[in-house]
């Protein structure tokens, strides 16, 4: 059984039983997964954790899910890597990246669907649905074929063909929103409404959401149970932000680590969408909306429900966001590819030129413990460098070889 | 005819379980208006103290955000259809 007491309002902390429930009836807050945290306390140990399983059921005692049968493709326990190369370049000498994008489908999606899937069993729902900006849908789809459960997920209509296959070839029915995703967000809400269907961002959402806080769980412990400095983190809908920092505060709540956490959390989005940078730059505390316009397609949400929470974490923590050009994003891939031999996505992209402008800033010292999430993988959104590939073509001659590696033309015959 | 509206899940408690009402208004200031005469408590659900629409909550005129309209003040007409969505996590 799991330590959940409750679902409780973020902001009017009114409670609610354990089941199917999003918001809250009074104030439309988001609802959570409250804890018995003493409980916890007693049971969990850094030795019962580094027992478990090799993916993020490991840290079970701080999941919402009483079903010892999870829904399981191994999310999670990826990588965390020291990069010397890419630090080098950037003037970092503690740089670490943790690499998300090795997930069973590709991005750390799966963390949160994992715990979402597994409580959409213990409801009894057959049908597991999404709204999504590609990644999302790529693992509901997978989640729900080891479920044996249905699974129809709803993308906007312009996604990167690696995203629309990397969930198509799972069996879902994939419905393409002739919109943006806040569009499809906004219909997949009023389906949510009608259908008896567990939409894991939607009527799932707070049993989804502890997913990503495994992130910060399993980066500390990565680290020889130490938090690091900074955390650079991408933001579409703000909550990965958030819950990362959260999963670090629960690693001193039940006695894991010592507190007070030092962890300054960072946003990076790239500027074709970036709400919760601008708000956090201007001040503001709430987000506007904005109409996205962006090549990182994982991070265009213009309407972002975690935003406000996203900002509250910097400003609490010490943080600061980083908006990068959308020429930048593609750079930052590449850089990444070339200094690490990592090949993330878009959002990894934003993330690495987010991190770069960060230290020009002066933001992030040279010999401080820095975490950059990469969250997504780039076999999915070739799309935006397929200009990297110009192969030499050549006949099989050890002429028009030694020609071509000299930098010379080929001699056609 | 006024204009249509998608009551969500949380507040069909105020509208008798219906999913769709109508009412009469002629911009969303009205519509809010309306809707606390005929559903009382409808408003302090949506709006804050201040008056302003809460964070969480979503306004589409005919699927668009109010927001990227004139807020409380867009003009609406009959056969609109107004959608009230609560703020969804992504992506």
């Amino acid at each position: 059984m799991s330590f959940v007491t409750a679902l409780r309002c973020r902001e009017c902390a009114r409670e609610y039983p354990v089941e199917a429930l999003n918001v809250c009836d009074f104030c439309f807050g988001p609802l959570e997964v409250a804890y018995d945290y003493h409980a916890v306390a007693r049971a969990t140990s850094r030795r019962r954790i580094e027992d478990g399983p090799l993916t993020i059921w490991r840290y079970k005692d701080l999941l919402p899910v009483d079903d010892d049968n999870a829904v399981d493709i191994h999310a999670g326990y990826t990588p965390l890597m020291k990069a010397n190369n890419l630090g080098k370049v950037l003037g970092l000498d503690n740089l670490y990246l943790k690499n998300d994008s090795v997930n069973p489908s590709f991005s750390f999606k799966d963390r949160v669907v994992s715990v979402a899937a597994t409580k959409a069993l213990e409801f009894g729902f057959d049908t597991l649905s999404c709204a999504s900006t590609g990644n999302l849908a790529c693992s509901v789809a997978a989640h729900a074929a080891r479920a044996g459960m249905k699974s129809v997920v709803f993308i906007p209509s312009n996604l990167e063909a690696g995203k629309v296959i990397g969930a198509a070839i799972y069996g879902p029915t994939i419905m393409a929103i002739d919109g943006g995703y806040d569009e499809v967000n906004r219909l997949c809400s009023e389906i949510a409404d009608s259908y008896h269907w567990a939409f894991v961002n939607i009527n799932m959402r707070p049993f989804y959401a502890e997913g990503s806080k495994t992130l910060g769980l399993e980066v500390a412990e990565q680290l020889g149970w130490r938090f690091p400095a900074h955390c650079v983190v991408p933001v579409a809908s703000g909550a990965l932000l958030s819950k990362i920092r959260k999963g670090f505060g629960e690693m001193v709540d039940v006695g894991l680590m010592e507190g007070p956490v030092p962890t300054r959390m960072y946003a990076a989005q790239a500027v074709g969408c970036s709400p919760v940078v601008d708000a956090f730059n201007a001040g503001e505390e709430m987000v506007m909306p904005v109409r996205p316009n962006s090549i990182a397609k994982s991070l265009a949400i213009g309407n972002p429900a975690d935003g406000i929470y996203a900002i509250q974490t910097m400003k609490q923590s010490g943080g600061a966001a980083h908006g990068v050009q959308e020429e930048e994003v593609a750079e930052g891939m590449k850089l990444l590819a070339e200094t690490e031999g990592i090949f993330t996505e878009t959002a990894g992209g934003v993330v690495i030129s987010a991190l770069k402008n960060l230290v020009k800033r002066g933001l992030i010292g040279k010999d401080e413990l820095t975490v950059a999430f990469i969250t997504g993988n780039g076999l999915k959104t070739q799309e935006v460098i397929s200009d990297v590939a110009q192969p030499l073509t050549i006949k099989p001659t050890m002429k028009d070889f030694e020609a071509a590696l000299n930098g010379q033309t080929p001699v056609r015959r | 005819m006024g204009v249509m509206v998608r009551v969500p899940t949380p507040l069909r408690r105020l509208t008798n379980n219906q999913d769709k009402v109508e009412v009469e208004a002629s911009t969303i200031g009205e519509f809010i208006e309306s809707m606390e005469s005929d559903y009382p408590g409808f408003k302090e659900r949506v709006m804050d103290e201040s008056g302003q629409l809460r964070y969480f909550v979503n306004i589409y005129l005919n699927g668009e955000d109010v927001r990227f309209l004139q807020g409380v003040d867009t003009a609406t007409q009959s056969g609109d259809e107004i959608s009230i969505v609560p703020a969804v996590a992504g992506g």
